[in-house]
């Protein structure tokens, strides 16, 4: 069972469990926080590595790296593991937001308990990323969303209360509608005196899930998924969850938790249920595409730094969604890009947000200004920050939304085309928010004499962002490797057995 | 007579014996050894629930019939008994420092000797294929109770609670057994089985209908589904603790499997005419206005009560799925049910021995001053509200999947709405970590050590919330003797 490099990724954050069950000061936490997330991301790196030389061989298979375990045996249910190149990079992007994660906490309140919540919400990410099992992915799922509660509720600010319940309860109503579509998708796995099944790969060979079933199911899946990808009407948790959430968690939860959502309503609404994704997408083309506005939109009109960030981030989850429901190679290599640049970016965002903070004590833009000359370090990072997400040639932004517009303008009919163009305002809207924070916080006069005698990042802080940064411009300069990645997911092929366009 | 079918009924005489040897333990034994007799009845029933794990009673050998087939086993009969031996034996263990204190001195028999005989009754109901036996059982299971609630002599809520449940289980028995007379108008017979073949041959009449609704309603009493449930909180609010985490759980538990052996063995046939709309109503309603109950409460035991309504009617759900799978499920779903309310339950019963305090409010900063009461109760919260990974996510995405199986629209959509409920009991199962864990805690319980029974009692319930749904085998193993046991017949 151990030999398959996958099941580590689950493993490590287990034990890391159990070591911090075990620490007794702060320097063991770090210490334990530190070795796991290295080990990781090192662990995520040889998991790249090894994916592309398989793929450099010539093999195709749609999964790489699979595995089976049986659990359940009566229900055919497995711990079934696999990645392709989405996965790939999605696992390599948490590594490394865990990573950063764990430095931006280094002076966390009661640092034991909030560790072992946040490894818990890793274990759930990474358990998810490496299913192929729906049962199992469903159950690590849940395993990511639960400790959200207890991580804003405790180590929150502001309304703390408030906004933790009404995340989880409106991430937990998401999943709710999602495990009907499940066990919906599992009755229908397989033709009529053939057994069931939960895993995916088999479910798509199966190809049996009838089209009114398709029509009834996708809507379920998708909303469950959506909902966690901050689709409008139901994107209302985020910015408040992010708003009170501490800077670590703000961190995972923007970086990796909300491309759950995008990774699931690919994975699962749309691989399996093709047909209904090519005749439901205008619905929620129409949804996602209001929240890419109005997220946008309503960024422009917030005083409070991580409200700004939050409402970016529904406009550009929104635009991962929109992507993905284009249905064609370049948009969803562009949703992949976009959750890898969107990740990265906010991930920077909420971790530069969280460093003023704890200087400031204050997040309104409006009782801050000079910050460039005060903390010039923290500064130029945020405004790094803001120009990948205006999308700045050279950083991420830019080529994840390049790729999803001229994705998105393949499409040759009015319906797409005037989504297309809508959504394209929204980089202008994004200008808009960012230069006038970055004009306001950085640039405009010191609001507070205090602030002058605060001081710029410390080592850890440096390191945590420099890893960001370096990230973000990675994506930005080379593109190809990560489209080269992807593209065994998104090839023609897979599109024509799928019956897209 | 041929006197050694009374062997088929190993479970019961093996019951019998534990409480004849707790009645002789209790009348004879001096003064002193009193204290002892905690320790001794839980022994005792422990040895008997091991008894009922022995290999020749769980094999096929253990089928079984007595009394001219008035009496039926089978090895699923045999898990369900199993599980609430287990489950006794838990209260029995959180109970001790209880029944160990100065004031229970004199009555400590009577406790452990009315808990035994309900038990029996409930063995009794589970196992009866005869209307007459299936009564002696549930009178048997339902008069100690009211007893048992009135345990605590002194307060005035104990009192009402009993009479209260005595009230409802007398009028719950007169509406059932209305039931059964007008079901033995129509089919001319007690017996479980001939019932069945007339009711299947026979005319669709509004006597039958009349019938159904007569046991339901009974049987719902003793299940507290909704708009039966109103006696539920006052009564486990005005017991002494341990009854009620008792009632909450075993009662309840052997109720459900006995309603589902009525509907299928008996009413099979008119499954889908005449009264799974019925079960549709029942369990909508009971999940919904248990959820909205419980979100209002603020003492711990009402509360408690109202989420123990909402989780009979996912119970429920195994049974209209009517089919192996949900019976399987149904049983999984009692057994950790069992542990994730013991848990609860035995996490209030410490706090309320060692400070009287029974309110949500109080429960401030319990995380502070007690940490792992605190934990072990969150767990018990989250397996309540199907967290993963803790046992009760396993149960509900099997009793979701049994009732699923079923496969009909309809089903889809009451699935809905269960899951959507999942959502408003989430909330208040959240309120009380947020008590523990986050509200700001100015009036918090001093920290104090619990009792090493109350201990144990948790360790055993929190270790059963984190294992049962990840080690695999104890679903499995259900859903094994499910699909051999005689009820698989029953279904469409």
């Amino acid at each position: 069972m151990f030999s398959n490099i996958l099941i580590w990724f689950v493993v490590i954050p287990l034990l890391m469990l159990a070591g911090l069950a075990l620490c007794r000061d702060i320097k063991q936490i770090r210490a334990v926080a530190v070795a796991g997330s290295t080990a990781l991301v090192a662990l995520s790196v040889k998991l790249l590595v090894d994916y592309l030389a398989i793929r450099a061989t010539g093999n195709t298979a749609p999964m790489l790296f699979t595995d089976s375990w049986s659990w359940f045996a009566p229900l055919n249910i497995n711990l079934a593991v696999g990645v392709d190149g989405i996965s790939v990079a999605m696992i390599l992007l948490s590594a490394i937001i865990v990573f950063a994660g764990s430095f931006a906490s280094w002076t966390i309140p009661q640092p034991k308990a909030f560790f072992l919540w946040l490894i818990l919400l890793s274990t759930g990410v990474f358990g998810f990323f490496i299913s192929i099992d729906l049962f199992t992915m469903f159950m690590f799922y849940e395993v990511a969303l639960i400790p959200m509660y207890l991580l804003i509720g405790v180590w929150g600010s502001g309304r703390k209360e408030y906004s933790a319940m009404k995340l989880t309860l409106m991430l937990m109503g998401g999943s709710a509608f999602l495990m009907l579509g499940l066990i919906g998708i599992y009755y229908h796995s397989a033709p009529a005196g053939e057994p069931l099944t939960w895993n995916i790969l088999e479910i798509v060979r199966n190809n049996s899930i009838g089209h009114g079933w398709q029509c009834f199911l996708f809507p379920m899946t998708f909303v469950g998924f959506g909902v966690l990808g901050a689709m409008f009407p139901f994107h209302t948790w985020s910015p408040d969850g992010h708003a009170s959430a501490p800077t670590a968690v703000s961190m995972l939860h923007a970086g990796v938790l909300m491309k759950l959502g995008g990774y699931g309503c690919f994975r699962v609404a749309i691989y399996l249920m093709p047909h209904a994704a090519n005749e439901l997408a205008w619905i929620f083309l129409i949804l996602t595409g209001i929240s890419v506005v109005y997220g946008a939109f309503s960024a422009c009109v917030q005083t409070d730094l991580k409200y700004i960030n939050a409402y970016s981030s529904v406009s550009h989850c929104g635009l991962v969604l929109f992507a993905i429901l284009m249905l064609n190679t370049t948009a969803m290599t562009g949703a992949i890009m976009q959750m890898l640049s969107h990740g990265l970016m906010t991930a920077l965002f909420f971790a530069l947000i969280g460093m003023i903070y704890g200087r400031t004590h204050t997040r309104d833009i409006r009782a801050m200004g000079g910050l460039m000359r005060i903390m010039p370090y923290l500064s130029v990072c945020y405004v790094i920050a803001g120009m990948a997400s205006l999308g700045l040639p050279g950083l991420s932004g830019f080529v994840a939304e390049m790729t999803i517009f001229v994705g998105s303008f393949q499409h040759t009919d009015m319906f797409h085309r005037v989504f297309t163009i809508v959504a394209c305002c929204s980089i202008v809207i994004t200008a808009v928010y960012i230069l006038r924070v970055v004009g306001k916080l950085l640039f405009g006069p010191v609001q507070d004499k205090h602030h002058l005698e605060l001081t710029d990042a410390t080592w850890w802080e440096r390191f945590s962002t420099v890893t960001l940064i370096v990230c973000v411009a990675a994506i930005g300069c080379f593109p190809n490797f990560f489209s080269n990645l992807i593209k065994f997911t998104f090839s023609p092929d897979i599109f024509a057995v799928l019956g897209m366009n | 007579m041929d006197y050694s079918q009374f062997l088929v009924m190993k479970q019961e005489l093996a019951l019998l014996v534990v409480f004849l040897l707790v009645f002789l333990y209790d009348t004879f034994m001096p003064q002193r050894a009193g204290k002892a007799l905690p320790v001794v009845s839980t022994v005792l029933l422990l040895l008997a629930t091991a008894a009922g794990f022995c290999s020749h009673c769980l094999g096929s050998a253990c089928a079984g019939e007595a009394f001219a087939g008035m009496y039926a086993t089978s090895p699923v009969i045999t898990a369900i008994k199993s599980i609430l031996n287990i489950g006794a034996v838990i209260v029995l263990i959180q109970s001790m420092s209880w029944t160990g204190s100065e004031h229970m001195r004199v009555r400590r028999g009577e406790f452990y000797e009315l808990l035994l005989v309900t038990l029996f009754g409930m063995y009794l109901m589970i196992s009866a294929r005869h209307f007459l036996l299936f009564v002696i059982g549930l009178e048997c299971a339902s008069l100690p109770l009211a007893a048992m609630v009135a345990f605590n002599k002194d307060r005035y809520e104990s009192h009402e609670a009993a009479v209260k449940y005595i009230l409802t289980a007398v009028f719950s028995s007169a509406v059932f057994m209305m039931g059964i007379s007008f079901v033995y108008a129509l089919g001319g017979s007690l017996y479980f089985h001939k019932l069945y073949a007339a009711l299947a041959a026979g005319q669709h009449s509004l006597m039958l209908t009349l019938a159904i609704a007569f046991v339901i309603a009974g049987m719902g009493f003793k299940l507290s589904l909704v708009p039966f449930h109103l006696w539920t909180a006052d009564v486990y609010q005005g017991a002494p603790t341990p009854v009620t985490s008792y009632l909450s759980v075993i009662s309840k538990g052997s109720a459900a499997f006995a309603f589902m052996v009525i509907l299928a063995q008996v009413f099979g046939s008119l499954y889908s005419s005449v009264w799974e709309w019925m079960l549709y109503a029942l369990i909508i309603l009971t999940i919904t206005v248990g959820n909205l109950f419980a979100m209002r409460q603020t003492d711990m035991k009402r509360f408690l009560a109202f989420s123990s309504v909402s989780q009979a009617g996912y119970i429920m759900l195994g049974i209209i799925a009517f089919n192996t799978m949900g019976m399987a499920a149904m049983m999984y779903y009692i057994l950790v049910y069992v542990f994730s309310n013991l848990a609860a339950f035995g996490v209030i019963g410490a706090i309320e021995n060692a400070t009287g305090k029974v309110d949500m409010a109080d429960y401030r900063g319990l995380s502070k001053t007690n940490p792992r009461l605190a934990f072990s109760m969150m767990l018990a919260m989250f397996s309540l509200a199907g967290i993963p990974p803790f046992a009760g996510f396993f149960s509900k995405f099997f009793i979701f999947t049994g009732a699923i199986n079923q496969g009909s629209i309809a089903i889809y959509v009451l699935v809905l709405i269960a899951l959507i409920n999942t959502i408003v009991s989430l909330y208040y199962y959240l309120l009380v970590v947020k008590a523990m864990y986050i509200s700001p805690d100015e009036p918090a319980i001093a920290g104090f050590r619990s009792t090493c029974g109350e201990r144990v009692g948790l360790w055993i319930t929190v270790g059963g919330v984190i294992l049962l749904g990840i080690v695999s085998c104890v679903y499995t193993w259900l859903l094994d003797i499910s699909f051999f046991s005689t009820m698989a017949s029953y279904f469409v």
